[in-house]
């Protein structure tokens, strides 16, 4: 190593969020020509920390310093953090897909005078620029007849045009195979050595992180927990165990925010066999291969893995064909093969799901609680198709006092509840359909701790009456704390099935990793 | 008093028109020294807006959903050619044209609804497509000529009045058409009757209630102008029939938006799409059908207009759509969607009309009246935007 001065320090970074700290005195520092990690489970604060850096959430807005090439940085934009030399490369790709290569590497920079661009100008720089990274495509082509990996290393050599000091690539291998991972993690070492640019590396792919990164920071729960020194000695890889980084990443102990459910678990009720899905945005990627998945009666089933791992579209899929192209396989309640190839299909037998998104797929809204309540099964307050409104009252008000949604009434418009309340209507609606399979999907994300452990005690006592549930969570306590069965999904494939009760969190992380 | 004006500030949207209304109502009535308020005008007030009115009603679902439909004025004319061919030209039965003509508007009501629901493309689009479409196809049919004249039972649509079978009453000077008293006294009993049910409903919930002396000023209100337009049209020659079939055209849509299923899904889609679709609402085909039923009524319009003037021309319906989407805007629609009623609608409809006639009796020019409805289109959704940032801020 040439040398171990400091490139960028950050020191003591707090930002707050209206009720929720997300920083709390955070501290980074990158020296010169490393590859720094930054790992930490979804929520940890790595994202809102890369804001911070490079003034998404301009100076003002946080506590705390920032130091870069040793000089004191109040940046109030993206520009001015590029101007400085730090570029960050999002996890989504932020081309313009129509546009050439050499267009897209300089945008906001374009090569011209007096206004007029000038194209042999652009064309000659761009092939510079692409020629450093290794990229050997025409720079007129569309960056949309790219495949990611070099739509990827367009970012990179977009980057290097700003005449980058610091790049910082969130997520950069998440959509990318094997080989091109490996392509772009190569790059990311020449700069280092080459060029003399630094990284920082957002990644939950810890086999990437223990292989290349010279120094790694662990954040947990919006703080600084560790940052660990890799020793790399000439090209004999890893001083540092993933074990090792797992333990940091997730070390917080379960408490009692889950109550025991002693109920018993009865026949399989619902199946899902060889559940094969096209992603429709690229139909080369298959997004979930081959998924086989069983839940029985009264069982809470956990689905665990990371963002992107096919959780979300494994259950929409299953809920009348809401996502992919080219579905196969089949579904089964109790073992007959049962169609629910459209979402009505669906909720007539006895599947319901509550979607990740609450207010962008789980409610209205400009509506208020009883209509969203009653929303999908209005058949069953009405005649003729008219409404019983005075059913629909009666329905609404028991709803509201079972899962104890706090309200002054129920034509409270549900866009003014909180968080909680408004799970709770989702919650509602979809037990009004009376389900025999409820597929659960993130339910208690941004919700506060007292309202988790209601939830908790909802989806206990629906086990309890008999349902089959799926649960999707990415938060690990929860998945180990509530599921009788746990799967562990990655990159659209089951890669184990653990019993709830003896799986640990290192044990989750290293299925999910070692795929 | 600030709980009467917190009463006010919360349903501002709703009473705002009502109010706008009345006060433009009563400014006319001032302006012109009560020729506004004569039987012959009032009834003419209503003649001249019907067909405007019911497109307000077709064209709120189409607003709900997010969305207009810039087919209809074109629809108006293309239909009017149509009728003039089957019973000018042709000499058919009218009764057997106007069914023909309504198949023929559903037709076309599907052709848009197919493009819109499931090839997706834009309601904006599709509908621009059938403006240019069908007033092309409606100059092709007439060859630039105009056709009249029609058959009188196709003129009573719009000119006729319902009969009397009382025979009517003459007081004093008066003459007064009894079945049409009968008739309004009848639905303001009703309309009485369903708001005191309401309210008892309402308690029994413990909804948030309007004070008793509010509402009930809002009963008498409401109860005391239908008697005093109801004796007005009892003097000049009764309920008219276009009256009547708009009646039933705005109790029915308001009936299925506010209260059945289908009318539900309506505002679920114009509300969030994806949460709708995600709780079983076809989607597609709810827009399949409000576009059809933009068509069909369309159609309707389209026949009122036609035996108003009594001659189909290449000319007609021009700019009806503008004035349709206006009145659904003016009348309290949303312009994201999932927001409005079928009420509002007509009460934006017809307070553009009152301006429209209102300003013609005083002699301000046309030039000048298209200006002043323009100024009233901003101000309307300007204001309906303001006030609802300034309510998401509070919350």
């Amino acid at each position: 190593m040439p040398n171990n001065s400091i490139l960028l320090s950050m020191k003591h970074i707090t930002k707050v969020f209206p009720g929720v700290k997300a920083l709390d005195d955070v501290s980074l520092d990158v020296k010169t020509h490393e590859i720094h990690a930054l790992v930490g489970e979804n929520g940890a604060g790595k994202s809102t920390l890369m804001k911070v850096l490079s003034g998404v959430y301009p100076h003002g807005t946080y506590e705390g310093d920032i130091l870069f090439e040793g000089k004191h940085c109040t940046f109030s934009s993206i520009r001015q953090s590029e101007q400085a030399g730090i570029v960050i490369i999002h996890q989504e790709l932020a081309l313009s897909p129509y546009l050439s290569i050499a267009e897209n590497m300089f945008i906001g920079d374009e090569r011209a005078k007096f206004n007029i661009i000038n194209w042999d100008k652009t064309r000659e720089d761009a092939l510079k620029y692409m020629e450093r990274i290794g990229l050997h495509e025409n720079p007129n082509i569309p960056v949309n007849k790219l495949g990611v990996g070099k739509q990827q290393m367009v970012e990179i050599a977009k980057a290097l045009a700003k005449h980058a000091k610091l790049l910082i690539l969130d997520e950069p291998t998440s959509a990318l195979n094997e080989r091109d991972s490996q392509h772009l993690l190569d790059i990311l070492k020449e700069l280092r050595d080459k060029d003399n640019i630094s990284s920082v590396l957002i990644s939950h792919k810890l086999n990437e992180v223990a292989a290349v990164a010279d120094s790694i920071t662990i954040l947990r729960d919006g703080k600084t927990i560790e940052t660990l020194d890799v020793e790399r000695k000439k090209d004999t890889p890893v001083s540092i165990s993933e074990e090792r980084i797992i333990k940091g990443m997730v070390g917080r102990e379960i408490t009692d925010m889950f109550p025991k459910r002693d109920n018993p678990i009865g026949d399989v009720l619902f199946e899902i066999k060889d559940w094969t899905v096209q992603n429709p945005d690229n139909p080369e990627r298959k997004k979930l291969d081959g998924v086989n998945i069983q839940v029985r009666v009264g069982e809470v089933v956990g689905l665990a893995g990371l963002v992107g791992a096919g959780r979300t579209e494994l259950a929409m899929s299953v809920f009348g064909h809401a996502y992919g192209e080219n579905i196969t396989g089949r579904t089964l309640l109790e073992g007959k093969d049962v169609d629910i190839s459209t979402i009505p299909k669906a909720i007539a037998h006895g599947v319901a799901y509550v979607p990740e998104d609450r207010k962008e797929f789980g409610l209205i809204l400009i509506q208020n609680i009883k209509e969203n309540t009653t929303l999908a099964k209005l058949k069953k307050i009405s005649k003729a198709s008219v409404i019983n409104e005075h059913e629909e009252n009666i329905v609404a008000e028991e709803f509201c006092k079972r899962l104890n949604t706090k309200t002054p009434t129920i034509l409270q418009q549900t866009g003014n509840l909180s968080g909680g309340n408004q799970q709770k209507v989702v919650l509602s609606k979809w037990l009004f359909t009376d389900p025999r399979v409820l597929i659960l999907d993130e339910p208690t994300r941004g919700i506060d701790v007292g309202t988790k452990h209601e939830i908790y005690t909802i989806i206990n006592s629906l086990a309890a009456q008999g349902l089959a549930c799926i649960l999707i969570s990415s938060e690990m306590p929860e998945i180990i704390g509530m599921s009788d069965r746990i799967y562990v999904m990655s990159e659209g494939k089951i890669t184990a099935e653990l019993s709830g009760e003896t799986a640990t969190q290192e044990e989750i992380m290293r299925n999910i990793l070692n795929n | 008093m600030s709980g009467l004006i917190a009463i006010l500030k919360k349903n501002i949207r709703q009473y705002m028109m009502v109010i706008a209304l009345a006060v433009a109502m009563v400014a006319f009535g001032l302006l012109t020294d009560g020729i506004f308020f004569r039987p012959v005008n009032l009834t003419n007030l209503v003649l001249q807006n019907s067909y405007v009115l019911i497109l307000a009603v077709g064209m709120l679902l189409c607003t709900l959903t997010g969305n207009i439909d810039l087919s209809v004025g074109s629809m108006v004319c293309f239909i009017g050619a149509l009728c003039g061919v089957m019973m000018v030209d042709l000499q058919w039965n009218p009764y057997l044209s106007i069914f023909l003509a309504l198949l023929c508007g559903t037709l076309i009501g599907m052709w848009q609804g197919f493009w819109i629901a499931f090839v997706n493309v834009p309601p904006f689009i599709a509908t621009l497509a059938g403006m240019l479409i069908f007033r092309g196809l409606g100059q092709v049919i007439m060859k630039g000529q105009t056709k009249a004249p029609f058959p009188e039972e196709f003129q009573m649509i719009s000119s006729g009045y319902i009969p009397d079978p009382f025979g009517g009453a003459t007081i004093g000077a008066v003459h007064l058409h009894v079945f049409t008293l009968l008739i309004g006294f009848l639905i303001v009993a009703l309309i009485t009757f369903s708001e005191i049910q309401k309210r008892k409903k309402q308690k029994e919930y413990a909804f948030d209630l309007l004070p008793t002396g509010i509402w009930l000023v809002k009963v008498i209100f409401i109860a005391a102008v239908l008697a005093a337009f109801t004796i007005v049209f009892a003097v000049y020659k009764g309920f008219p029939n276009v009256l009547i079939l708009l009646g039933v055209l705005v109790v029915g849509y308001q009936f299925v938006a506010s209260k059945t299923v289908q009318g539900r899904y309506i505002y679920a889609l114009g509300g969030n799409r994806k949460a709708a679709e995600l709780s079983g609402v076809k989607v597609k085909w709810v827009m399949f059908w409000i576009y059809t039923n933009m068509a069909i009524l369309a159609t309707v319009a389209a026949m009122v207009f036609t035996a108003r003037l009594n001659s189909a021309t290449p000319k007609a319906g021009q700019n009806f759509e503008m004035d349709a989407i206006a009145a659904c805007y003016v009348g309290g629609s949303a312009v994201s969607g999932g927001v409005g009623t079928v009420i509002g609608a007509v009460v934006g409809g017809l307070f553009i009309g009152v301006l429209n006639n209102g300003m013609s009796i005083i002699g301000i020019s046309t030039d000048w009246q298209q200006t002043i409805k323009g100024f009233i289109l901003l101000s309307a959704v300007a204001f309906d935007l303001y006030s609802k940032s300034r309510s998401s801020k509070v919350a």
